[in-house]
């Protein structure tokens, strides 16, 4: 009975989040309520035995997207009047794939495979470790769709540097295994010049 | 302890008030509660005696004495400090965002004691045994920098932003560095069980973890000054460039409250350098009678004594320049772990004695 | 057979892979100016795929790693032609880049990357693997159109290509999603096993076809999902046009057969008729409005759209000569657009494009071999014998009427007749107009002797498609 307890804790904060993500006007709180939106749905997570889902899902999106998400959006000040605009004259629309979005997961939910008629959800022993279960599965049945998800992801990588990395002709930059490299000689010049007689 | 307290004290009142399905759990709560106060009152008391043993350490380091007035050798300083700093007022900034403003050092302190929950203490003593203990420490290390951000937002002033754009750059930077020294230490235990790790250390001295992962030892114990916002990687406070970076605004109870989360993370990172690479609660004597015990005490002198080299790198060395620890960061770190976690891997399949045997 | 044991039939996989990060390392740590030592060793890259491929050519089908890949002939010889083309494409791109001063050691690994992409999907066995093949080409590909940076309409074309590709893979993956909720399985094979079990008309499969359909048309560029195509044409440098518009379209031929018939064979009643509409719907549109351009990039995006059209109609036909007929008009397709390509970038020079109809006008006075070559080039498209093109719309129609669609040919036939007449404006205006400019055509010896090789080559295989055709043939009956 706790655990329904706080499954419908966290999932009424999942919703209320998610909810202001779309209604509040400040893209920093937008943000922010995405953050949480993310922490319940990990404890949904976590609530379903899936830890390494719940603390990846924290570790990656709230730790290091929605940080470099949040550093965007308090750099970038934007003003978000202009992008509500349309919203009246979209609505219909939206509520349209919203009831369309919502009666397919009814009936895929529904469907045999999912078989929602068994009362109780496969509980697992004390020992049970998702993590483990995860890797051994990852690096045996789907060893080949994980390997080309690497490769996307380095392909992601080289992107993003060759579309943003460019040296500007004019920057100048300080060297520092070169300035460290120099010795007296490349700076001092020791000049002997014999003493001149002063005009008389 | 707890089974006492289950027993005799607790049954018989929980039992009238509830059914007894319910007591069961809720004694369940009442035990982790216990042990959570057990847990945290000696880490904050930690925190606020740290704060007297930098100001000594460095005091001695530069030829001083240090804080001496109140009480004997100056030993309640920290108690006056915080009196003081809670009867002061909380000013908040106009222009702030004052929900933010109030909630940024909740944010910041809260990740770094939820982070004790799976510190193992000794064999048996640790709050949740979690199987995924590793992943969870490295979640909720990268929550901390939360805080900072919004503080410096929220504060609606340019030296605190400044300060907090720094810290996310370089938190993330660092984070990387940090997470793929923690993996080499997966692979190197083969658990992510912060007990099962040190267990996978037993042996002696030489056992530990800190010989055959060096460079990672080392890139995690300087990512996690970098990650704690320490000198020299202070950059995220700077105050001589930038008065005090991303808590200028905070005053009092606020400010103090930022200064115990990094405090307490410095202790978080002191702890879990012990546990991962120096056999935790292990003795370095394993064999030698009465000193060879596995004990608590082991694991805290090996606290305490990372916790020394965060103060001696404070007085010692220079802050580092910001596009230098992007450097160091990016480019040095990071393909340091890379490579080395081959180069564990290779280690564990050939199974090397005497860790991997 | 263990995972280890399977490693031999990825080979080429595996090589590709290993090969494109060692080129990467070798040319962040050979800097030079023309980014040469990349490009050598990319095509080299290349030729020792297609080797491996050769050497251990699948002559039957095998489904391994859990059924996530498939070694079969089909993928056996849209690999190798996909690397072929690819090293005809860098040929044609290294002229361009170097000349434009765009060359980057980067486009040469990326794309290397989308051939590793195309050759994923062409042998995926799963709803994941297709996917992923898909976005590890797709994902190569927009940067590559990302990457002249200086050039407003490049970056425009990249984030059109970019914002509507990954629309097109969200809709895709939800069709996948839909389905794998429905039957529980990833494997293509198994879903279609399920599908032959349900029998009867399930509205969820059926949704999750048209959603994949929609995904499949939009990455092909059907009507009414090709409003990306023109723009992503005109607006990337040429060298990449040259690459979106060749090799991805073979590797788009099997993700369609993969998804269509290895999975959803048993519902090819359903998908049939939704193939149709977009074909038509594509031939007419493309065919029309191409008429009207006056930048040949956009004439060809539009030809583009109605070759693809169809292209479709062969697979539409649902039978194992309609799918042979499908892969040797794509084959063929990828062919002669690569030739058009190519003439465009011969006629360029530093700082000038010639993407426009009049820079055509009086070729046959500059350079009558390459009026010539360009006019083998537009017959064939537009379908005239003896010429291959011809052969390719000839073998699609004679599928689709011994299935009984005559009315299906007949328009198709009406509307490549309307198509042919901006093919032969560009025969009228190399022929019998006064050229604008008399400018030599600088171009390497190498690139004119392959690009005289390209359209010859249209030429000859015209007088023999025989042999190719039964190659189609041998490759889909596996």
């Amino acid at each position: 009975m706790i655990e329904q307890i706080i499954f419908y804790f966290f999932a009424a904060i999942l919703i209320i989040s998610a909810s202001m993500v779309i209604t509040v006007r400040n893209p920093v709180h937008a943000a922010l309520f995405l953050v949480l939106s993310f922490f319940s749905s990990a404890a949904i997570w976590l609530l379903l035995e899936a830890e390494f889902l719940a603390i990846t899902l924290v570790l990656v999106y709230v730790g290091a997207v929605m940080v470099l998400f949040l550093f965007v959006v308090m750099m970038l000040d934007i003003n978000l009047a202009p992008l509500r605009e349309g919203f009246t004259r979209y609505l219909p629309v939206g509520i349209l794939v919203a009831v369309l979005m919502l009666l397919f997961m009814a009936l895929i939910v529904s469907s045999d495979s999912f078989n929602l008629n068994q009362a109780e959800g496969i509980k697992h022993a004390a020992d049970y470790s998702n993590t483990a279960e995860l890797g051994l599965i990852l690096y045996t049945e789907y060893l080949y769709p994980f390997e080309i998800a690497g490769a996307i992801l380095l392909v992601a990588i080289i992107a993003a540097i060759a579309l943003t990395m460019r040296k500007s002709k004019t920057l100048k930059t300080p060297k520092p295994e070169q300035q460290v490299a120099v010795k007296r000689e490349d700076r001092v010049r020791l000049v002997k010049m014999e003493s001149e007689k002063r005009d008389t | 302890m707890f089974e006492f307290i289950r027993n005799n004290l607790l049954s018989p009142f929980v039992g009238s008030l509830f059914p007894a399905s319910i007591e069961v759990q809720a004694l369940y709560t009442l035990d982790a509660l216990i042990k959570i106060i057990v847990i945290l009152i000696p880490v904050l008391l930690g925190v606020a005696y740290l704060t007297y043993a930098e100001r000594k350490i460095i005091g001695y380091i530069q030829v001083r004495i240090g804080p001496n007035r109140v009480g004997p050798l100056g030993l309640l300083q920290p108690i006056a400090d915080a009196l003081k700093l809670t009867f002061k007022e909380i000013i908040i900034p106009s222009g702030a965002n004052k929900k933010l403003f109030i909630i940024a050092p909740i944010l910041s302190l809260a990740p770094s004691l939820a982070a004790w929950a799976v510190i193992p203490f000794n064999d048996v003593a640790v709050l949740a045994d979690i199987n995924a203990g590793l992943l969870y420490i490295l979640a909720l290390t990268s929550l901390a920098v939360y805080g900072i951000i919004i503080a410096g937002w929220a504060s609606n002033s340019k030296y605190a932003f400044i300060g907090s754009m720094r810290a996310v750059a370089q938190i993330i930077a660092y984070e990387i560095a940090m997470g793929f020294a923690l993996v080499g230490v997966l692979i190197a235990a083969g658990s992510l069980n912060l007990g099962d790790i040190v267990r996978a250390q037993d042996g002696s001295l030489l056992h530990w973890f800190w010989l055959p992962l060096w460079p990672l030892f080392i890139v995690f114990f300087l990512a996690g000054v970098a990650e704690t916002n320490r000198a020299p990687f202070d950059v995220s406070e700077g105050e001589s460039e930038i008065v005090a970076g991303f808590h200028v605004e905070y005053g009092g109870m606020a400010f103090s409250i930022f200064f115990m989360a990094e405090y307490a993370n410095m202790m978080l990172i002191s702890i879990l350098t012990a546990i991962m690479f120096c056999g935790g609660w292990l003795s370095p004597f394993q064999g030698v009678p009465f000193l060879g015990e596995p004990s608590i005490i082991w694991l805290l002198m090996k606290t305490s004594f990372f916790l020394f080299l965060f103060l001696w790198f404070r007085a010692t060395f220079p802050r580092y320049r910001y596009d230098q620890i992007m450097r160091l960061g990016w480019k040095v770190f990071i393909p340091i772990t890379i490579v080395w976690l081959v180069v564990v891997s290779v280690l564990v399949v050939a199974q090397i004695p005497p860790w991997f045997d | 057979m263990t995972i280890t044991a399977e490693l031999v039939f990825i080979v080429p996989e595996i090589t590709l892979l290993v090969l494109a990060c060692i080129i990467l390392i070798a040319d962040t740590l050979h800097i030079e100016k023309h980014a040469t030592l990349t490009y050598w060793l990319a095509q080299i890259a290349l030729i020792v795929i297609i080797f491996l491929v050769l050497i251990d050519f699948p002559d039957e089908s095998k489904r391994l790693f859990f059924g996530n890949f498939v070694s079969d002939s089909m993928s056996g010889v849209l690999k190798v032609s996909i690397c072929a083309i690819t090293i005809c494409v860098f040929f044609y791109s290294y002229d361009y880049l170097k000349e434009h001063e765009l060359i980057k050691g980067e486009y040469f690994v990326l794309g290397l990357f989308a051939v590793l992409g195309m050759m994923v999907m062409v042998s995926a066995n799963s709803l994941l693997t297709v996917y992923l093949g898909l976005e590890l080409m797709s994902l190569s590909l927009y940067s590559m159109v990302a990457m002249h940076r200086e050039s407003q309409t490049a970056s425009e074309a990249a984030m059109k290509y970019f914002v509507l590709g990954a629309l097109a893979s969200g809709i895709l993956l939800y069709g996948i999603s839909i389905l794998y909720g429905v039957s529980g399985t990833l494997e293509l094979p198994a879903l279609s096993a399920y599908i032959e079990a349900q029998s009867g008309n399930n509205i969820l499969l059926v949704f999750g076809l048209v959603f994949v359909i929609v995904g499949i048309a939009f990455k092909l560029g059907l009507v009414p999902f090709h409003m990306w195509l023109p723009d992503v044409y005109e607006g990337s440098p040429t060298s990449v046009t040259l690459f979106v518009s060749t090799a991805p379209k073979l590797a788009a031929f099997a993700m369609a057969i993969r998804l269509l018939v290895d999975g959803m064979g048993p519902m090819a009643g359903d998908w049939q008729g939704m193939l149709i509409i977009l074909s038509v719907l594509s031939m007419a549109a493309g065919n029309i409005i191409a008429i009207s351009q006056t930048n040949i990039k956009r004439m060809l995006a539009y030809s583009t759209i109605a070759h693809m059209g169809f292209f479709m109609l062969g697979i539409a036909s649902a039978t194992q000569l309609g799918y042979a007929g499908s892969m040797f008009y794509v084959m063929i397709y990828a062919l002669m657009i690569m030739g058009a390509f190519g003439m465009v970038i011969l006629l360029g020079r530093k700082g000038y494009e010639a993407d426009n109809l009049d820079d055509f006008k009086g070729l046959s006075d500059r350079s009558p071999w390459f009026a010539f070559i360009m006019l083998i080039l537009m017959f064939s498209m537009a379908g005239v014998p003896p010429f291959i093109g011809f052969w390719a719309k000839w073998f699609v129609l004679k599928e689709i009427i011994a299935n009984g669609y005559i009315w299906l040919a007949t328009v198709a036939v009406i509307l490549s007749v309307i198509g042919a007449y901006y093919y032969l404006r560009i025969v009228k205006l190399m022929y019998f107009d006064k050229p604008q400019q008399m400018t030599a055509i600088k171009a390497s010896q190498e690139m004119r002797f392959i690009l005289s090789l390209n359209g010859l080559s249209l030429l000859f295989l015209g007088f023999m498609p025989g042999a190719l055709m039964t190659l189609c043939i041998r490759a889909i009956g596996y």
